[in-house]
């Protein structure tokens, strides 16, 4: 095993593109992405639907759609994690780097027991023995406090309720104790007194197995509970990345700002909602320049020449944007 | 505030139970009754937004048909400015349904992918005003889709043409043309973006104030709820555990479930989202084929007693704009 020592990253993604070949053309989902993740750090994914924050979390996982191809590197344990072949990730996948998938109803095998599911990751991974595999089942059960786990086992994923199902996508992602966990949109499917419960859980697992956590999520709300960094992604572009305090209460990318204050709150007034005017841009024909120009208030001819390279705005946090700090200079 | 004389809609005891057989029954037994809406009495009045908030399996899409009888009711009646819909033959609530309208949750499946935007807009105008020569039909239409932010160039397009956010535009274009007094939307938001579900949130609000509907806003986000409504109502298992006015309700709300829930909403705030105190509840959602005894919610309620089980607690009134369905109410701390 290799040893992680105190001052390196867990994970380092250097220039991350992820192109699709479509019988329309090339579609470039994710463009140039960077971002360091260290051991315990939790970094939430923000974007809306096809900012390229799944795609994202697939190509990490070696898991895109056979027409992906992915240019750049991921180096997991300095270990370039892009270019190794299907035996070599899979002995990565669910020991090293686990994931827990959008909808627990579809991620589950509806014809095996959940049980078996479960201790099939232990005996493949840990070469455990089949009585080993159950009680450790059984445990990491308990541990994201399943009731009756033991009765559990025996069931198969059409007896559980959706809350229940992505407790067993945890638990099965947290078996192995890998170093970072990919929560793809974890609770967009469940109800909210039930996503309040995985939250918990998530947070509880982050400080007793010191877990790194990618959250890949479209909900602000979520984010704000779990993160330590944040990532705003549109149109396959980074356009803001700092920490949960800076993104939040001094979000500096237009985007950013009219997101934020787009979201209805519980806490706030309900005065009109601001609105950002427009729909995102089809990534099968992309404008040039910074994709967020044509709904940016703030746009200026510069914005339609060349995009915006992502920049220190403040110290730890960096912004694509081409306005300057107070503004335009002339 | 006194709104007892515009009174649009009125709705006593309803229930709506589906009954569900097991594939293996014999053909001469009986099933199970699914309580999908037990007993919910609620007041719509003109000009006003009742937001029906709820989990899934809660019964609120159920209630949002029943509203407008597209699911058969099993007791209890809808009044509907003073007529009895419940009463009503196939041909009668027809002609009804051009004051009622809905607007759906999935916005892409709610429309026709074989019919034009301008012929899917225009439909209801077709059946409901057949008189109208076919210029007239097309400048209503037009002029509706103005109403709603969608360009003329657009009306020969088909459905799936169009993004989440514009497909919904055409719902409530579709919804409004007829100008009804009554728009029930369930969930119309939830498959939008954030940056969309703005917009489409405040276009509603505009055309609301604008030709003086009442809406029936159904969702499970109760950020948006709080947003649109002016009343709002929570909904579990079937039943109705409270109905306040926004602020009573989310100033202070009285409910353990409405209390939950409501701690339970992130917040986009990482001081006040981490140091907040969530309430979680345990356990999950009984069937609705065999609800608890008594309340519906003792099975996962913290101050639950004995007497819970015994009897279904009413709304009963604490003021004027404030109605809670707890038997222990009294006595919570």
């Amino acid at each position: 095993m290799m040893n992680v020592s105190k001052t390196q990253n867990l994970l380092e993604v250097n220039n991350l593109q992820v192109n699709f070949r479509t019988p329309d053309g090339f579609v470039t989902a994710v463009n140039n992405l960077n971002f360091t993740l260290a051991q315990g750090e939790t970094l939430g994914i923000v974007g809306e639907s096809g900012s390229g924050k799944s795609q994202t979390a697939f190509a990490l996982m070696g898991l895109l759609a056979g027409n992906g191809v992915i240019e750049g590197e991921a180096r997991f344990n300095e270990q370039n994690i892009l270019t190794l072949n299907e035996k070599a990730m899979n002995r990565i996948r669910s020991k090293e780097i686990a994931m827990i998938f959008q909808d627990p109803m579809t991620s589950l095998n509806p014809y095996m027991k959940v049980g078996k599911q479960l201790m099939e990751v232990l005996m493949l991974h840990k070469g455990m023995s089949k009585a080993e595999a159950f009680e450790a089942s059984v445990k990491m059960l308990d541990a994201v406090k399943m009731p009756e786990a033991r009765k559990r086992m025996n069931m198969y994923p059409h007896e559980f309720s959706g809350g229940m199902r992505q407790r067993v996508m945890i638990a099965m992602a947290l078996l192995c104790q890998p170093k970072l966990l990919i929560a793809d949109e974890p609770t967009t499917a469940l109800d909210v007194t039930v996503q309040a419960q995985i939250l918990t859980l998530l947070n509880e697992l982050k400080d007793d197995f010191n877990t790194s956590i990618i959250m890949i999520t479209h909900d602000l709300g979520v984010v704000a509970g779990l993160c330590d960094k944040v990532l705003v992604m549109y149109a396959g572009q980074t356009m803001e990345y700092g920490t949960a305090e800076d993104v939040f209460y001094r979000p500096t990318h237009p985007y950013t700002q009219g997101l934020l204050k787009a979201i209805p709150r519980l806490d706030g007034d309900d005065e009109k909602l601001s609105t950002i005017p427009g729909n995102p841009p089809n990534l099968l024909h992309m404008p040039s320049g910074c994709p967020f120009q044509a709904r940016c208030e703030f746009a200026r001819e510069r914005c339609g020449e060349s995009m915006p390279p992502l920049e220190e705005y403040a110290p730890g946090q960096l912004r694509a944007c081409h306005k300057s700090v107070d503004g335009w200079v002339a | 505030m006194n709104m007892s004389n515009n009174v649009l809609m009125e709705v006593n005891n309803l229930k709506v139970h589906f009954n569900i057989k097991s594939d293996n029954a014999w053909p001469w037994e009986k099933g199970q009754a699914l309580k999908a809406v037990d007993g919910v009495d609620l007041t719509i009045y003109a000009g006003e937004t009742l937001g029906v908030v709820g989990e899934s399996g809660c019964g609120k899409s159920t209630l949002a048909r029943a509203l407008l009888r597209l699911v058969p009711i099993t007791e209890g009646n809808v009044v509907w400015l003073g007529q009895d819909l419940t009463d009503l033959d196939k041909k009668q609530m027809r002609s009804k349904r051009q004051e009622l309208q809905m607007i759906f949750q999935d916005p892409l499946a709610s429309l026709d992918p074989r019919m034009t935007v301008g012929d899917i807009i225009a439909e209801p105008l077709k059946t409901f005003r057949p008189e109208l020569s076919k210029a007239e039909v097309k400048a209503e239409v037009r002029a509706m889709m103005d109403r709603v932010g969608l360009l003329p160039n657009v009306i020969n397009r088909y459905p799936h043409e169009f993004s989440g956010g514009q497909c919904q535009r055409i719902g409530i274009a579709r919804a409004l043309i007829l100008k009804p007094k009554l728009v029930v939307c369930d969930e119309p938001v939830s498959a939008l973006d954030v940056s969309i579900q703005a917009q489409v949130v405040n276009l509603l609000k505009e055309l609301q104030a604008e030709m003086g509907l009442s809406l029936v806003f159904i969702a499970h986000d109760l950020s948006v709820v709080k947003h649109i409504s002016d009343r709002v109502l929570v909904m579990y298992l079937g039943n109705a555990v409270e109905l306040a006015s926004k602020r009573a309700l989310y100033e202070n709300p009285q409910h353990p479930y409405t209390k939950a829930l409501l701690s339970a909403v992130p917040v986009p705030d990482p001081k006040a989202e981490r140091g907040k105190k969530i309430q979680l509840l345990t356990g999950d959602l009984p069937s609705p084929i065999s609800p608890p005894s008594g309340c519906v919610f003792r099975t996962r309620c913290p101050h639950a007693n004995e007497g819970c089980a015994q009897q279904k607690p009413i709304l009963k009134a604490i003021s004027s704009e404030h109605q809670v369905g707890c038997s222990r109410l009294a006595e919570l701390p």
